[in-house]
């Protein structure tokens, strides 16, 4: 009875938490403008006009781009730093870490805000370079933390005993670590890529009209229509970084990444 | 120099690079909070404490308040729903209901706030789902109003915050010793009691800071009040974007951005020093 009343309960939990993403995607398929529970057919026009829709077409591929160079670089310089946290000691090495950890804490407005003003100090606000810089910035935790737990699992006897056979440090980083921290690596960055290309606070600050990333594009479209392209946007991304996260979970083992362990 | 260190220089660059042209960016948000406002211009003026005085006006604390008030109940209310999911995750007997829990809490947290946002729009709109179903069931005659009310807003953002809970949760309860447990059920302890003398306080570090962490990031939410609140329900986020983009006061917005990151930075360094505590104590007993 017991067992019985805790599973309606994480049950009952369940549906709120998924409701929001059913009525969303009930709503994308849905023939008309106003909504109907129970829905009165199925329509994919608000598919048609999501894809064909010019600002959603541009906010999407300014999001690729975005998300590609701020992802990739966050890998870089990410990894880099995670090698080298996890190698050596050195002078500023804590200091260094708390403020690369920072966005993590840091509001998302206030960092938006500060590259913003960064970006006019600089004469390059609303431009591509700010919001990569900013996005690289948030994703960063993500992907050195990712790498860092890869590092972590590798077995430092392995480099050493390259090393003692005559490999050079080069050899014994590319041919040794490299391969072992790539699944990490690649996690990392699919995480770094999915943050990026679905955030909005600090991007809704650094995008101007021309470099608008996607969702910066929807929540404008919000504020002037009422209409279910969104919707449809919503459910097309909805799909895309489920089977992502779905994907990168068998790849990668997503959960060691997450770090969320259960026995 | 002591040893060689491969790769140093070479890889500790575009780290320090990077540092700085954050920190750069967190200065420029101070900068301008002790700069003067000069209405009708994007430019400012010389330095000066007045933004920070100006905070001292009843509207504004009142916006404060406000955000400290939603981030409580969001990070109470978290608590109280995800604990179940995250005890049922930990514990749950069959791969295929882990595996199924967590996707299901744990998904939501890639989807990106504005999808999450507008999904709640359309739940809790006026034409939106709950109405519907409310006035189909004859439960209703009018739509209640949901949506730009502050209950609104915490119930989209309790949902929000739940898959970070549930994960900073689920690792707590993993780390749970199962055979103080057992030991408490042989010498006679209630399921019930079991649970409520030994899991929940063996529990309690993980707890608390989930509810820290919650509280310190809804503190931080802004599209969600945004949209939801749709200017009825003001955090600090939607004050200072307020500040900054429709009455162009550049200064002043810092202030506040400023206030929000000390805010943030403030609880989650409460939160160590009384987790520090807390596992000293459990440490001892």
């Amino acid at each position: 009875m017991r067992v019985f009343a805790f599973w309606s309960l994480v049950t009952a939990i369940l549906v709120y938490m998924t409701l929001p993403t059913i009525v969303v995607l009930m709503t994308s398929v849905n023939p008309t403008e106003i909504l109907a529970f129970p829905p009165e057919g199925i329509s994919f026009q608000w598919y048609q006009k999501a894809v064909t829709y010019p600002d959603f077409q541009t906010a999407f591929w300014n999001g690729i781009v975005v998300t590609s160079f701020a992802s990739t670089l966050a890998l870089i310089v990410g990894s880099t730093f995670a090698w080298l946290v996890n190698r050596y000691e050195f002078a500023g090495r804590g200091v260094l870490e708390a403020v690369l950890w920072s966005p993590l804490i840091i509001p998302h407005f206030t960092l938006g805000f500060g590259f913003l003003l960064l970006g006019g100090a600089f004469r390059l606000q609303q431009g591509y370079v700010m919001v990569v810089l900013a996005h690289m910035v948030l994703v960063m935790p993500f992907v050195t933390r990712a790498v860092y737990v890869s590092l972590a699992n590798v077995d430092g006897d392995l480099s050493r005993a390259a090393a003692n056979l005559g490999a050079s440090p080069f050899h014994v980083l590319t041919r040794i670590e490299l391969p072992l921290v790539l699944p990490g690596m690649a996690g990392g960055w699919l995480i770094a890529a999915v943050i990026s290309f679905t955030e909005f606070t600090a991007s809704l600050y650094v995008t101007g009209s021309r470099t608008q990333t996607l969702p910066v594009a929807m929540y404008n479209y919000i504020r002037e229509y009422a209409d279910p392209t969104v919707s449809a946007i919503s459910a097309m991304l909805i799909i895309a970084t489920t089977l992502l996260m779905f994907i990168a979970d068998r790849a990668f083992g997503l959960r060691r990444v997450l770090a969320i362990d259960t026995h | 120099m002591t040893r060689r260190r491969p790769f140093f220089v070479t890889f500790l660059a575009p780290a320090v690079v990077t540092a700085v042209i954050l920190a750069a960016a967190i200065l420029e948000v101070l900068q301008y909070s002790v700069r003067e406002f000069i209405p009708g211009s994007l430019d400012v003026g010389g330095f000066t404490l007045e933004n920070f005085v100006r905070i001292n006006r009843p509207i504004y604390w009142l916006v404060l308040l406000d955000t400290f008030y939603i981030s409580l109940l969001t990070a109470v209310f978290s608590l109280l729903l995800s604990y179940p999911v995250a005890y049922a995750l930990v514990r749950a007997k069959r791969d295929w209901v882990r595996s199924l829990l967590i996707s299901l809490s744990i998904t939501p947290l890639f989807t990106g706030e504005i999808v999450r946002t507008l999904s709640w729009m359309l739940t809790l709109g006026a034409d939106g789902f709950v109405n519907s179903i409310l006035r189909k069931l004859s439960i209703i005659d009018m739509p209640i109003q949901l949506m730009y009310t502050r209950f609104g807003v915490v119930v989209a953002l309790v949902q929000f915050s739940m898959p970070v809970m549930i994960i900073l949760l689920a690792t707590a309860i993993s780390h749970v010793d199962r055979d103080c447990e057992k030991a408490a059920a042989n010498l006679g302890a209630s399921p019930t009691a079991v649970f409520w003398r030994i899991t929940l306080p063996l529990t309690m570090p993980g707890i608390l800071s989930g509810v820290v962490v919650i509280f310190a990031w809804t503190m931080s939410a802004f599209s969600t009040p945004q949209l939801i609140g749709g200017g009825k329900v003001l955090m600090i986020s939607n004050l200072a974007y307020l500040q900054g983009f429709s009455v162009l006061n550049m200064p002043f917005a810092a202030t506040l951005s400023l206030i929000a990151l000390v805010a943030a930075l403030g609880s989650l360094a409460l939160m160590k020093s009384a987790t520090g505590r807390l596992e000293k104590r459990l440490a001892i007993h």
